[in-house]
């Protein structure tokens, strides 16, 4: 007779519990940042003792902003818009309406601007790299590429890492700029502010401080984004899922990265 | 074809290989000569890919040697080994053209990266020759993705093909191809050999192919050479695994 699939006492066909899921995820999610730590030594390594591909870092550059810059003038304005509706009714309770445009301010700069922008670009930069090196590993582009004498880290990966590095800072003063000026058309909603006093009043508020950080910590999400959309894309298996699965893990994992990166960054700010 | 030293291009000892647990080389000997066509053949999954691809280290041998013209690749260095992939051209499978660069950009890539420096003139009479040796000179400014199998093997050849290689490793060049566009990639094939005078080894399990081009056949079976000969030795062998291939 054949054996029950179904019957609960086959301890193969267990559903792991929650507790040994999540346990399973954070292991795996743990292994993967030790790779990537890896994978970093192995790009620094070859950025200081090969030649240095600048056409190709040109060209994903351009890739990176014009594939983002889009989406973030969207995301920018209505994030300055909603942050700026939001807050004005208890400013408005406490008298304090004034400070409205330097609160939203500095906000944006300091933890929205860098946030928003590297997780959109985690999204569409790096699934895209993690798709387009997964598909080049699965066709045998990268093979191909290191038969005929090319290293694949130094045409392929450090381009697009330092791309990301140097885009990313980059698309976040964009939306900062965008996410102010959305701000300022909030705030003409219900008042009449013109867009010279508006930018008087955000900027007084604004110091150096807030700034500084956030164009340090926005480099390295730029070079979390690059640095695991390689990876993933780059170690992808063989089969055609593994594209899909390097994309869709380069987003996951540099998402969850970025965040653990800001609220370390943070918590070094709140240092000074 | 005389067997001496001098005549040995690439000289494989005891070759073993293993993905885990699974071994798919296990003491592979064998040798290509000076111009010959050297036929793999073998079953799915018997090893001839990974074979041809420890040959140009993209895959590392677990034990044995590999020799290539003075070259053993055990522990090669960067250098040297760079030297040896100068001398062989590989051609992919699936062609693995670059899908984001035009059929010129591809071939242009392979130049660029020789250490001898060309001019543009000579960069662009190098393609147009390596096309037009392939049958494919209007394809030149054509992304790969609107070439058929055949065209992207072709072109896949002639990217081999402009940087002059001595050996050429052919991974199945007629799998997933009609028998029209398979036969004209035998041909091709032969032709290379007879205007470049190189040698290679041609991995695949298409009895036509195998007849039209095939020098030498050396049979790989459970990880080992399980016979090497002439054409007509393998259709006159009266082996029953030999013959499976070939009634």
């Amino acid at each position: 007779m054949p054996k029950n699939l179904y019957n609960s006492d086959e301890s193969t066909l267990k559903t792991p519990s929650f507790i040994t899921l999540i346990k399973d995820k954070s292991v795996s999610f743990f292994i993967d940042i030790s790779n990537v730590i890896e994978y970093l030594k192995t790009v620094m390594k070859n950025l200081f003792t090969k030649t240095f591909e600048f056409q190709e870092f040109l060209k994903q550059c351009y890739q990176i902003g014009n594939k983002s810059v889009g989406l973030i003038s969207i995301t920018g304005i209505i994030v300055g818009l909603v942050l700026t509706i939001q807050s004005r009714p208890p400013l408005v309770e406490f008298g304090a309406v004034a400070m409205l445009p330097g609160m939203v301010a500095i906000s944006i700069i300091r933890e929205m601007g860098p946030v928003i922008t590297a997780l959109i670009c985690a999204g569409k930069i790096g699934s895209s790299m993690g798709a387009e090196l997964g598909s080049m590993r699965v066709t045998e582009q990268i093979d191909a590429m290191e038969v005929s004498n090319t290293n694949p880290i130094n045409f392929l990966i450090i381009p697009r890492v330092l791309a990301a590095t140097v885009m990313i800072p980059l698309l976040t003063l964009y939306a900062d700029a965008i996410g102010i000026f959305g701000s300022w058309l909030g705030i003409n909603i219900k008042d009449n502010v013109s867009l010279s006093l508006f930018i008087n009043q955000a900027f007084s508020q604004v110091e150096f401080i807030d700034v500084f950080p956030a164009v340090i910590k926005s480099f390295f999400f730029g070079a979390v984004i690059g640095l695991v959309g390689c990876y993933k894309g780059y170690n992808a298996g063989r089969g055609t899922e593994s594209v899909g699965i390097a994309a869709n893990s380069a987003v996951v994992t540099s998402s969850l990265l970025l965040i653990i990166v800001d609220l370390i960054a943070v918590q070094i700010t709140d240092l000074f | 074809m005389e067997n001496n030293s001098n005549n040995v291009l690439i000289e494989i000892k005891d070759l073993k290989k293993s993905f885990g647990d699974q071994k798919v080389l296990d003491g592979v000997n064998l040798e290509l000569l000076k111009n010959e066509n050297l036929v793999v053949l073998g079953k799915s999954g018997s090893g001839k890919s990974v074979l041809i691809k420890c040959i140009v280290s993209l895959l590392k041998h677990d034990e044995g040697s590999i020799k290539v013209g003075e070259h053993e690749l055990t522990d090669i260095d960067e250098d040297a080994l760079i030297e040896v992939r100068k001398k062989i051209g590989f051609l992919f499978q699936g062609a693995a053209l670059y899908d984001s660069m035009t059929v010129r950009e591809n071939l242009t890539f392979a130049l660029s990266r020789l250490n001898e420096k060309f001019s543009e003139e000579e960069i662009n009479d190098k393609i147009v020759e390596a096309l037009e040796n392939v049958g494919m000179p209007d394809s030149i400014d054509k992304m790969p993705s609107e070439l058929s199998g055949g065209m992207k093997k072709r072109i896949g050849l002639a990217r081999t093909l402009v940087v002059n290689p001595n050996i050429i490793l052919y991974d199945e060049p007629t799998t997933g191809l009609d028998p029209i566009t398979s036969d004209e990639i035998s041909n091709l094939i032969n032709d290379t050999k007879t205007k470049f005078k190189n040698s290679s080894i041609i991995i695949t399990h298409d009895i036509n192919c195998v007849k039209t081009v095939a020098d030498r056949i050396a049979m790989i079976k459970d990880g080992k050479v399980y016979k090497v000969g002439s054409l007509e030795a393998f259709i006159n062998d009266e082996d029953t695994y030999i013959q499976s291939f070939f009634k």
